[in-house]
């Protein structure tokens, strides 16, 4: 210190000091950030494991008729050939059960699996007793055996409730046979319809609001109001749906001005085309600000070498503003469509049908979606349904994980040929 | 496609009305730019001789730019500016209500300070201009004219699908070039072409410039006055007045410009005194 000339700033070892202090200030803040990280991490674990402890575990089930006491002889129920099947039909089932039965379409006309399937619903008719998640199936083993072992008739079983008939079977008020086709197929229509009208609205507004409108006040008024829709409730969207989609504008919903449908008033303007309406008004905020970001993006000096060579503003638009915004389009776009695939609140004051069998047809049909079956089926007193709705979870994550890879490998597609 | 603009009078085609005759390739008559209430340059007069280079030079905002961009109405892609005065091209003020600008910038072309090609494939940065302005001659050969006029066919003949932007910054500006004078322009404005480049690069635009100013009128904006000195036929000098609106000091032969400069601003700027 006596040879340097004295600072204002600390010098030597007060200076080292000072330095030090400031790079602990800077780890703390560090640890701060990876604290919170964590936390997101955590609660998407337990989310995760919550929907996957439902979803998996030991099952003890009772057949209400014994299979072993439908075999002939030697030959197992499973084994059993076509005609001996329906004589057990006939034999154990109510006459009126076969009466109806045999009207829908003659025993003797089904084929040997959709037998077998019969009398395993009619006959042996399994039933749950109870359940265990898969924390206390993995831990619990001996307990969960010793309670099946004291049941002599009860089978224990390790089940996943997510199969491949869940899956591809319709919707049914018996757990067993359960599955989330319509589900499934209601989702992905709605979502179509959605996409349809929320992409190319929701992208043309924003060009139209980049590209073409002047800075005056009512633009911005404008501009404002379609960042604070983004925020609104989705309930209020269900209410504007069911207030013009479904009542006003019944006559074209309903399929009935088109002609579309033998019988309009089974769905009464509650069809697809309603609800797919509904959340394309819902994310096109969303779409709007985000195509607008992206075609922020795209630099000022490629529109001017556009302009410059004498191009005219839309030539200028659809060869180079579009192009080089499509990225982050699709990618603000997915995201707001994984956002419209989890809603449940407007479909449901939109009147989505809670219990349907039938596979949705078109836009005109009426419908239920994944996360309104979730709802509906966590709503039930019966233990199954609460395993059948987290199996019903993993299949709307899986589709939801696929939308967003979707977006993902097309955004790098774009992103490289431009 | 859509119709490209159509003019007015359908039977004056744009070339006609736009090309013929006249003694100057562009002149400015009391034109005065504003952005907003700004005004940015005020009263400026100039004649542009044809298959000449002219260099406007001055200090920072004193409105060089703007007087270029107010060439081929690119300042009207700003949108507080609008100017009042007379640009006349070939005799035609290009500010008259039955002029649409598109139809302006085909035949007085620009190149930018900072190299942007399209992200499209070099052939496609110079076929691009020729194809929207509704070009229908043989393609292939107005690619492989134009990238041979701006110098770069050697450089790049073996890889015309690549991406214009794979190529280097000085290669870049060259296609730029090159797309410029595919829509075979009167005029080429540059505005500063060679600041984001390295010498080896602004010398080869230099000479580039050189030669095609035997085809082509070239106006360019420069902040350095060794370039201007070197590649100018004609220099106009700006500067401002005290409420920073940049006005045209003087204007004349750049040879005499740079040794006899009639004003004593300008000869304070050119000797490195100020700016």
């Amino acid at each position: 210190m006596n040879n340097t000339p004295a600072t204002d700033y600390p010098e030597g070892e007060d200076g080292g000091r000072y330095v030090r202090g400031r790079q602990r200030r800077g780890m703390i803040w560090s640890f701060v950030f990876f604290g919170a990280t964590m936390i997101g991490i955590v609660v998407l674990t337990a989310l995760l494991f919550n929907v996957a402890n439902a979803a998996f575990g030991f099952v003890l089930m009772k057949d209400k008729v014994q299979a072993a006491t439908l075999a002939a002889g030697d030959v197992p129920l499973e084994k059993l050939p076509k005609e001996a099947l329906v004589e057990i039909l006939q034999t154990k089932v109510s006459k009126g059960v076969v009466r109806r039965l045999e009207s829908e379409k003659p025993l003797a006309a089904r084929d040997r699996d959709e037998l077998y399937g019969l009398v395993l619903a009619r006959v042996v008719q399994p039933e749950m007793i109870k359940s265990w998640s898969l924390l206390d199936s993995l831990t619990k083993r001996a307990a969960i055996r010793a309670e099946a072992d004291a049941l002599p008739d009860a089978r224990l079983e390790f089940r996943s409730w997510l199969t491949l008939a869940f899956i591809t079977s319709p919707q049914s008020s018996n757990a067993e046979l359960a599955g989330v086709r319509t589900a499934i197929l209601g989702s992905l229509w709605t979502i179509l319809v959605t996409i349809l009208f929320a992409l190319p609205v929701g992208v043309g507004a924003a060009i139209y609001l980049e590209e073409y409108a002047k800075d005056t006040t009512l633009n911005r008024l404008i501009q404002t109001n379609i960042s604070n829709l983004a925020g609104v409730p989705s309930i209020i969207y269900g209410m504007l749906g069911l207030a013009v989609f479904v009542r006003m504008l019944e006559a074209i919903t309903s399929g009935r001005l088109l002609g579309a449908v033998a019988d309009p008033t089974t769905a009464n303007g509650r069809t697809i085309l309603s609800a797919g309406l509904t959340l394309g008004l819902l994310i096109l905020p969303l779409i709007i600000l985000n195509a607008q970001e992206a075609i922020r993006t795209v630099p000022r000096s490629l529109r001017q070498a556009s302009f410059g060579i004498g191009a005219t503003r839309w030539q200028t638009i659809w060869h180079h503003v579009l192009p080089g915004a499509i990225p982050g389009i699709l990618t603000g776009t997915i995201l707001a469509v994984s956002r419209a695939i989890g809603e449940t609140a407007p479909l449901v004051v939109i009147g989505a049908s809670t219990f349907i069998v039938q596979d949705p047809s078109g836009p005109f049909s009426k419908f239920t979606t994944l996360p309104i079956q979730i709802y509906q089926w966590t709503a039930r007193p019966q233990a199954e349904f609460r395993n059948l709705a987290a199996a019903a979870i993993l299949v709307l994550l899986v589709l939801l994980i696929t939308l967003n890879a979707t977006a993902v490998f097309l955004r790098n597609r774009y992103a490289r040929s431009a | 496609m859509f119709v490209m603009n159509q003019p007015t009078n359908p039977t004056i085609r744009p070339s006609d009305r736009l090309t013929n005759g006249g003694k100057y390739a562009i002149e400015a008559r009391g034109l005065n730019v504003f952005y907003g209430a700004f005004r940015a340059v005020k009263d400026f007069e100039l004649n542009v001789e044809r298959q000449k280079i002219t260099a406007l030079i001055g200090s920072s905002g004193c409105g060089k730019s703007t007087v270029l961009r107010s060439f081929n109405r690119m300042n009207e892609l700003i949108p507080s500016a609008h100017s009042q005065g007379a640009v006349l091209f070939h005799g035609k003020n290009i500010y008259d209500a039955d002029v649409d600008p598109v139809e302006v910038r085909r035949h007085v072309g620009m190149v930018f300070q900072k190299p942007n090609p399209f992200p499209k494939s070099i052939y496609e940065n110079v076929s691009w201009g020729a194809h929207i302005n509704g070009f229908r001659g043989d393609m292939d050969a107005l690619v492989e004219g134009s990238l041979r006029q701006a110098a770069l066919w050697d450089d790049v003949k073996d890889k015309l699908q690549q991406s214009g932007l794979s190529l280097s910054g000085g290669q870049q500006q060259r296609l730029c070039i090159a797309r410029a004078i595919a829509v075979k322009p009167d005029i080429i404005l540059m505005d500063e072409p060679c600041s984001a480049l390295d010498p080896i690069a602004t010398l080869r635009i230099e000479e580039l410039m050189k030669e095609l100013v035997e085809r082509y009128t070239i106006i360019i904006v420069t902040h350095n006055m060794q370039q201007a000195a070197r590649v100018s036929d004609y220099t106009a000098f700006f500067t401002v007045t005290p409420d920073r609106t940049g006005y045209l000091e003087e204007f004349g032969v750049t040879k005499q410009m740079f040794t006899s400069p009639h004003s004593k601003i300008t000869e304070d700027y050119i000797t490195g005194r100020f700016g």
